[in-house]
């Protein structure tokens, strides 16, 4: 069994590619960040991620943000399961009605430094949902936000992006 | 078309697939009810309907004036059965100042949180029901303001209340205690909260609540003109975007009196399988994570990333949203996409039959999956399991075999099934459908027919009634459309978009029953059921 489980990983390769270029023009742009995310906050990025109401989509791409082409852990960054051990809140989705005060509570138990990054159109600006009896719309009518995703939903490469411009928001540019 | 023991004046709706509609009192309506459950029926979907909307002899312009005032509406059930769909109205009855229908949970257990999500949107009660707890409504919306009979025109502002407390039934006993997880959870996944009542490790009892994603998309359908509705109803469950806007498409198109061009409903399968693929590759990776097994995880979300990207260069999208539009598909495939699209295919089947080869002989895994989260399929039968989940208890159902529309009617579909109804079961009816789905892309991109792939879509002159149904990679999607006339700009009077996570959330509380603790993420993630799509 353990033999069949090699051979499959040892065909199967390295796909990891490359962090994304985030819009600089220094080739080494991604390793300074990933070193400036170490220096801001200690050991690595923890993400809490929160599901405020969206359609499952934005769902499916942070998800494939953890398969191996993104080598997500490599860069220092890891989903963690409670808002209290993490250093940036991924949001998505309209804030549904119901999910407004679980929205804000997991924002309250985020420690500071906190960063709020919401991916997708609709925590952007409502999406096609927008304001009714039963969402509130876009994200920051609810709790205060560093950092957007556009797209519908994003593909993972832009969420990775934007994770990296938010931390670098934060950082005093390098002397 | 006939149901055993009862004569019905049905109407056939103009869709691909067999659907009839028929209004019926309240006395027939149970009676229906009765002898489809006797013939062996399952109940698909239950919602209020817009203000009744009959043929004759009430016409379109007073039925809208009759839902601004809130008049009573209709309440409405869809049946699926061997021989097609049933969609049948029964008018509501006043009780006490409230609008009643007859309770259909006796005959059919399924229907308790239709009912309960239709008192909430519709302010409808069934009469005598036993459960009559807010379903939706967390206390967000006051419960004077009905958000499904709001009418046209400007909508009226809603202050939210506080949220309710919600009366979880009770186990009490020597050593129990609850557990309550959600709605935040631990993984990347929708929110919903589990209550669990537990000795030790052991589950008695799991009660879930959802609802935290109801977002408005039935009151916000009403608002949309009906050729963008289409884009609303992709996003009613983002994993099942293509089945979602083909139903509503094919709801539409019906209404419309329209058939869509012969390439264009293959270009449909074509997606809507590489979708079903392309859901399957993730949960059976997130499956062997569950159990331990990160090979799994790493090598199938590889996979599956391949695929979504033979989607994004194939289709411009990685989950195909709004690829399927009304009249017809957005993107055209040339000779090219065929060709690559099929190597990747030939590529992902060799890697997946090794995965399946390692999946099947590993003993630590196939002992988490053995055993763990069983339906039987009796239990499976009168609950009215449906889709994947039903197909691994022996419920063999599939649209795509029952009812073959074009173009599944020239592509025999094999039906897999299984009767284990254990989480074994659901990953072996998934890798066969896997390998069934890959089979139907490459046969249809053989054969994929010349011709357009768009037709343009006319509104009826009249007020009509049109349905779509179709067998999602979840299970089978419902959509149940009422559109005004022409004088009305054909506006969307109401459409109910059904999500088989319905028929199957209420069987996922029988199946962690003596289980434990530690089993019921992967019990439910052998069920992957949609919060968004319930929830709406």
């Amino acid at each position: 069994m353990i033999w069949r489980v090699l051979r499959q990983i040892g065909k199967a390769g390295c796909h990891s590619e490359p962090a994304p270029d985030i819009g600089a023009a220094a080739a080494d742009e991604t390793s300074r960040i990933q070193s400036e995310v170490l220096q801001i906050l200690g050991q690595a990025l923890c993400i809490r991620q929160i599901d405020a109401g969206s359609c499952n989509g934005c769902e499916l791409e942070i998800n494939a943000l953890g398969n191996p082409y993104y080598n997500l852990e490599g860069l220092g960054i890891k989903f963690v399961a409670s808002p209290r051990h993490a250093d940036l809140l991924l949001v998505t989705g309209p804030v549904s009605r119901n999910m407004e005060t679980a929205l804000k509570r997991s924002f309250d138990a985020t420690p500071e430094p906190k960063l709020v990054l919401v991916v997708g159109d609709c925590g952007c600006d409502g999406g096609i949902f927008g304001e009714s009896y039963a969402s509130c719309g876009r994200v920051s009518n609810v709790i205060p936000v560093d950092a957007v995703v556009p797209g519908c939903p994003p593909p993972p490469l832009e969420i990775l992006r934007g994770i990296l411009q938010a931390v670098r928001r934060r950082v005093p540019p390098s002397p | 078309m006939q149901v055993p023991g009862l004569t019905l004046e049905a109407v056939a709706l103009a869709a691909p697939v067999p659907i009839w509609h028929a209004h019926l009192t309240a006395e027939e309506w149970l009676k229906a009810a009765a002898a489809l459950r006797q013939a062996g029926g399952r109940l698909l979907a239950l919602w209020a309907g817009a203000a009744e909307l009959r043929d004759e002899p009430m016409d379109p312009a007073r039925a809208v004036e009759a839902l601004a005032a809130g008049a009573p509406a209709c309440m409405c059930a869809s049946y699926a059965t061997l021989e097609g769909a049933f969609w049948l109205s029964v008018p509501l009855a006043q009780v006490e100042g409230q609008r009643v229908y007859p309770d259909l949970v006796p005959l059919f257990p399924v229907a308790m949180r239709m009912q309960r999500a239709a008192a909430d949107l519709s302010r409808v009660q069934a009469q005598g029901a036993s459960d009559t707890r807010p379903w939706l409504n967390h206390g967000a919306w006051p419960a004077d303001y009905v958000p499904l009979q709001q009418g046209a025109g400007e909508p009226q502002a809603v202050a939210p209340t506080p949220l309710s407390d919600y009366p979880f039934v009770r186990v009490e006993g020597d050593g129990v205690h609850e557990i309550a997880v959600g709605p935040v959870h631990a993984g990347i996944i929708e929110p919903g909260h589990f209550r669990f009542s537990v000795v030790g490790e052991k589950v008695l009892r799991l009660e879930q609540r959802l609802g935290y994603t109801h977002k408005g998309i039935e009151q916000r359908m009403t608002q949309l003109p009906p050729l963008q509705a289409a884009r609303l109803a992709g996003r009613v469950s983002g994993d099942s975007t293509v089945a979602y806007a083909w139903a509503y498409c094919m709801a539409l198109e019906s209404a419309c009196g329209i058939t869509v061009p012969e390439r264009a409903a293959w270009l449909r399968a074509l997606m809507l399988e590489r979708e079903r693929v392309a859901n399957h590759l993730g949960d059976l990776g997130a499956l062997g994570n569950d159990a331990a097994f990160a090979f799994g995880l790493a090598q199938f979300s590889r996979l599956r990333e391949n695929w979504l990207r033979g989607s994004m260069t194939a289709f411009g999208h990685r989950l195909m949203m709004d690829c399927v539009a009304p009249g017809g598909v957005s993107t055209d495939l040339t000779r090219e996409h065929c060709e690559s699209q099929a190597q990747l295919c030939d590529a992902l089947e060799a890697e997946v039959r090794t995965l399946f080869t390692i999946y099947e002989a590993h003993s630590g895994l196939q002992d988490r999956f053995l055993s763990t989260g069983r339906v039987t399929p009796a239990l499976a039968a009168r609950l009215g399991l449906t889709g994947l989940a039903g197909r691994a208890s022996s419920q063999s159902w599939d649209l795509r075999c029952d009812q073959p529309w074009l173009p599944y009617s020239q592509l025999q579909v094999a039906m897999a099934t299984h009767q284990g109804g254990d989480v074994a079961a659901r990953v072996l009816v998934r890798f066969h459908e896997l390998f069934e789905s890959l089979r139907l892309i490459r046969q249809m991109l053989a054969e994929l027919p010349p011709g357009p792939v768009k037709l343009e879509v006319r509104l009826p002159r009249d007020a009509a009634r049109g349905a779509g149904w179709v067998e999602g990679w979840r299970g089978e999607i419902f959509v149940a459309l009422e559109l005004a006339g022409a004088d009305q700009e054909n506006r969307i009077l109401r459409c109910h978009l059904h999500d088989p996570s319905w028929q199957n959330w209420p069987v996922l509380e029988h199946a962690i029953m003596g289980n434990i603790v530690p089993d019921f993420p992967l019990i439910n993630k052998s069920f992957n059921l949609s919060y968004s799509g319930q929830d709406l």
